[in-house]
């Protein structure tokens, strides 16, 4: 996959630039480079991506590198933190009437999930607003589009407005909310027929329609996995019906979503919610923080940054790398690793942490409940044998004696000795060898660190 | 004579073409700056005119790796003929788009139909590119071509999805074999090839799920109505189409490699390619995957599904040449 190739690329530019103090004009040039190729890469605009690296290379130039970062990280860094000022930092709230009846307009192209949305979104706002929401069937194009938000409409218990599919979508909106009045329902959500933004008459209809029912939001909605052409399809909506907000579907895909980024940079619209997944309970408060990483496609870069610069304390980490890259690395430095570990969360947070290894961090092959025991294991060894893990090695009685004490079995205690083997062997391979080379072990590696907890 | 004049002034191809310019000529309100403005512009072949060739293919959704690819082979061709000035690259460009699409294969994308027995087409892809509406234009198309069809509907999920189809079913004229919402897929499948082989039909169009390739066990629900006509018709061979939406990013690749392990891609339908979007990421999908395109969706008529020609999409996309 693509984002695999790129993180590779990225260590190796990692590795060419370290130990200085300031990001220079070579610094910034080759680590834009590969963010340029990243963003490109997750469907951002070929433009917003131009004019954003531009932006990005004056505020680079100069910077000052922060203690534990390297130059290519602290640009990053840079990206990561402009991104998120970009897509807003904070969620925007759906504008709706305290009193009397609002109502939300959803409008975009065909498939990009405007039935789908309609109900998920009356759910949600019956859910966390209290709304009593009508949803009003306006496509009458599409064969059984109405049928569809009919059928929504029964699962969620949620009325359905619908003149079947001969009348003007105009009469059935102004109809739609006659009735809403009438039933007492405060929220109307209206689920437009799909349409390019070409087309010069179904456009002309959404203006009516927007006329008739003077909307509190319009809604777009944009498939998370478009491409370049996002930009174009935003701008046309919004020149024509000045739209409220965005909503990004199907980000429960594997797209990176760069078409949020678009979007945002283009026309100024926030995106207000997501839809997560095929059920109806399934969207969510768009978070913009939370996207920046997803785009950028180098999470466990971010993270690592994140992390180093709030949780860990840098020059215990940087000493630690030290340490393993010496390839002297003992069981007391097992045991200090574990406890960073724990401080950051997940086990994988480590692996990523140190260069070169994120390929080989897989989280789901080693869980945080084997730390314990892991734990266990080292405090039950004597601190001479902490520091030289040889006299375990060598005799069975210590590590039957180990095993007995922390309540696990010699195999695990074995299973822990190769580990750390293998994990000094690595690191002290890892000293002297070529991005490429490291490239290849890493891929021949299939078990991180040699322990597999569910090889019982 | 170049390649590129050639393709652009046969007269034969005209009324074809005129189709694809009508859907495909809305790009020119895009911001897209034309490669013809570009060649034509710029006084030399060097590293910003590249980058500008480079735009307006990434623009047109190919795929980065296949632009970077398409450059640097650009590059080598203009250096072994020692090419100087930019109004020259118009016939390598095509020629080269050519050679991408066509990679010394002679590539053949029309249907393959059974002797024996009904020739099945599958049609899967993610939710939203339609399927539905692609199986009703084909319908159409093949009963035109005088063949019998049927059509079954194993979506069986989403919401109207069996409607949907039976509208068109009725719009075409043709038998929608069909059960009720949330049956099994497969099932579906199973009974209509049995009505099928039973009525002697000679095409039988199976109507999917929309699915994100990263759901695995929707995939695996696929890979069950596989096998399941595999089991009912061994030996023959069937084609599945995957469904791409025109609008697609990136994200079509990893559509298509996903798809193809799990049912053997024959072809690509690009829908709504009467939009903007120029659907380039198809040409990253073939250089990688091989599949082929076979079908193009260029409006909303039933009429409006065409057989591919690569002549009149690669046409389609520098059709601001003639202005």
């Amino acid at each position: 996959m693509a984002f695999e190739n790129l993180t590779s690329r990225f260590q190796m530019a990692f590795r060419r630039l370290t130990g200085k103090a300031r990001l220079n004009d070579n610094d910034i040039e080759e680590m834009l480079r590969e963010v340029r190729l990243s963003l490109l890469e997750a469907d951002v605009n070929y433009r917003v991506v131009k004019e954003f690296t531009e932006e990005i290379r004056d505020k680079a130039l100069g910077e000052k590198i922060m203690k534990g970062l390297n130059p290519g990280q602290q640009v990053v860094k840079i990206v990561n933190d402009e991104l998120k000022a970009l897509m807003g930092t904070e969620a925007v709230p759906i504008n709706l009437k305290d009193s009397g009846i609002s109502v939300v307009m959803l409008v975009g192209l065909q498939g990009t999930g405007k039935t789908t949305t309609a109900g998920k979104l009356a759910q949600l706002l019956r859910k966390n607003e209290g709304k009593n929401p009508l949803l009003i069937a306006a496509d009458i194009y599409r064969p059984a589009a109405i049928d569809q938000l009919q059928v929504v409409g029964k699962q969620l218990d949620i009325p359905v407005f619908s003149l079947g599919n001969e009348r003007d979508p105009r009469d059935i909106v102004k109809e739609g909310l006659r009735y809403a009045a009438k039933e007492a329902l405060n929220l109307v959500i209206i689920d437009t027929a799909g349409r390019l933004h070409v087309n010069e008459t179904l456009m002309d209809e959404l203006t009516d329609i927007k006329k008739i029912v003077s909307p509190d939001e319009i809604l777009l909605t944009v498939d998370a996995m478009t491409g370049q052409d996002a930009v174009n399809v935003a701008s046309a909506f919004h020149e024509k019906l000045a739209i409220t907000g965005c909503i990004l579907t199907k980000l429960d895909g594997d797209t990176r979503g760069g078409a949020a980024l678009s979007v945002r940079k283009v026309t100024g619209i926030p995106i207000k919610f997501a839809g997560t997944g095929e059920k109806l309970n399934e969207i969510e408060i768009f978070h913009p923080e939370r996207m920046a990483s997803r785009i950028l496609g180098m999470g466990d870069v971010v993270s690592l940054i994140e992390k180093a610069t709030e949780e860990i304390d840098e020059n215990e980490a940087m000493s630690m790398m030290e340490k393993m890259m010496s390839g002297s690395f003992n069981f007391n430095d097992l045991l200090k690793q574990m406890k960073m570990i724990k401080r950051m969360g997940a086990f994988s947070g480590i692996l990523k942490f140190l260069p070169g290894m994120s390929q080989l961090a897989n989280s789901e092959k080693v869980d945080d409940k084997q730390l314990v025991y892991i734990e266990a294991i080292i405090r039950s060894m004597t601190p001479e044998e902490r520091r030289k893990p040889e006299l375990v090695e060598r005799s069975s009685g210590r590590r039957n004696r180990i095993a007995r004490g922390s309540g696990r079995s010699t195999t695990e205690v074995n299973r822990l000795l190769t580990m750390l083997e293998k994990q000094q062997k690595m690191m002290r391979q890892m000293v002297n060898m070529s991005p490429q080379q490291m490239e290849k072990m890493s891929s021949r590696m299939t078990d991180p660190m040699g322990y597999d907890p569910k090889k019982k | 004579m170049g390649i590129f004049q050639k393709l652009f002034q046969a007269k034969d191809q005209k009324a074809r073409r005129q189709k694809f310019i009508a859907g495909m000529a809305k790009t020119r309100k895009a911001a897209i700056r034309s490669l013809k403005d570009v060649l034509i512009t710029e006084k030399a072949i060097d590293e910003a005119l590249f980058s500008k060739i480079e735009e307006i293919f990434i623009m047109a959704d190919i795929g980065v790796d296949t632009v970077i690819r398409f450059i640097a082979s650009l590059k080598d061709e203009v250096k072994k003929r020692k090419m100087t000035v930019p109004r020259d690259l118009e016939d390598v460009i095509v020629d080269q788009l050519f050679a991408l699409y066509l990679n010394d294969e002679i590539v053949d994308t029309h249907i393959r139909f059974n002797e024996q027995g009904p020739t099945i087409i599958l049609m899967v892809g993610v939710n939203g590119t339609g399927k539905t509406t692609s199986i009703g234009k084909l319908a159409y198309q093949l009963k035109a071509e005088g063949k019998s069809v049927m059509m079954a509907a194993a979506d069986t999920f989403r919401a109207g999805a069996i409607d949907q189809l039976k509208i068109w079913g009725e719009r075409v004229g043709c038998k929608v074999i069909s059960k009720n919402p949330g049956a099994d897929p497969s099932s579906v499948v199973f009974e209509a090839i049995r009505l099928a082989k039973q009525e002697s039909c000679d095409v039988l169009l199976i109507d999917t799920a929309g699915r994100l390739q990263n759901k695995v066990n929707l995939m695996r629900e696929l890979d069950k109505m596989n096998r399941t006509i595999q089991r009912e018709l061994p030996n023959q061979i069937y084609e599945t189409y995957l469904v791409i939406d025109a609008t697609t990013g990136q994200n079509g690749l990893q559509q298509a490699k996903v798809f193809h392990e799990v049912t053997n891609i024959s072809g690509i339908v690009l829908t709504k390619l009467d939009g903007t979007a120029k659907g380039g990421i198809v040409l990253a999908i073939r250089q990688e995957l091989g599949i082929p395109i076979s079908f193009v969706g260029l409006g909303e008529k039933i009429t409006d599904l065409d057989y591919f020609d690569i002549e009149d999409y690669i046409y389609g996309l520098f059709a601001d040449f003639f202005e």
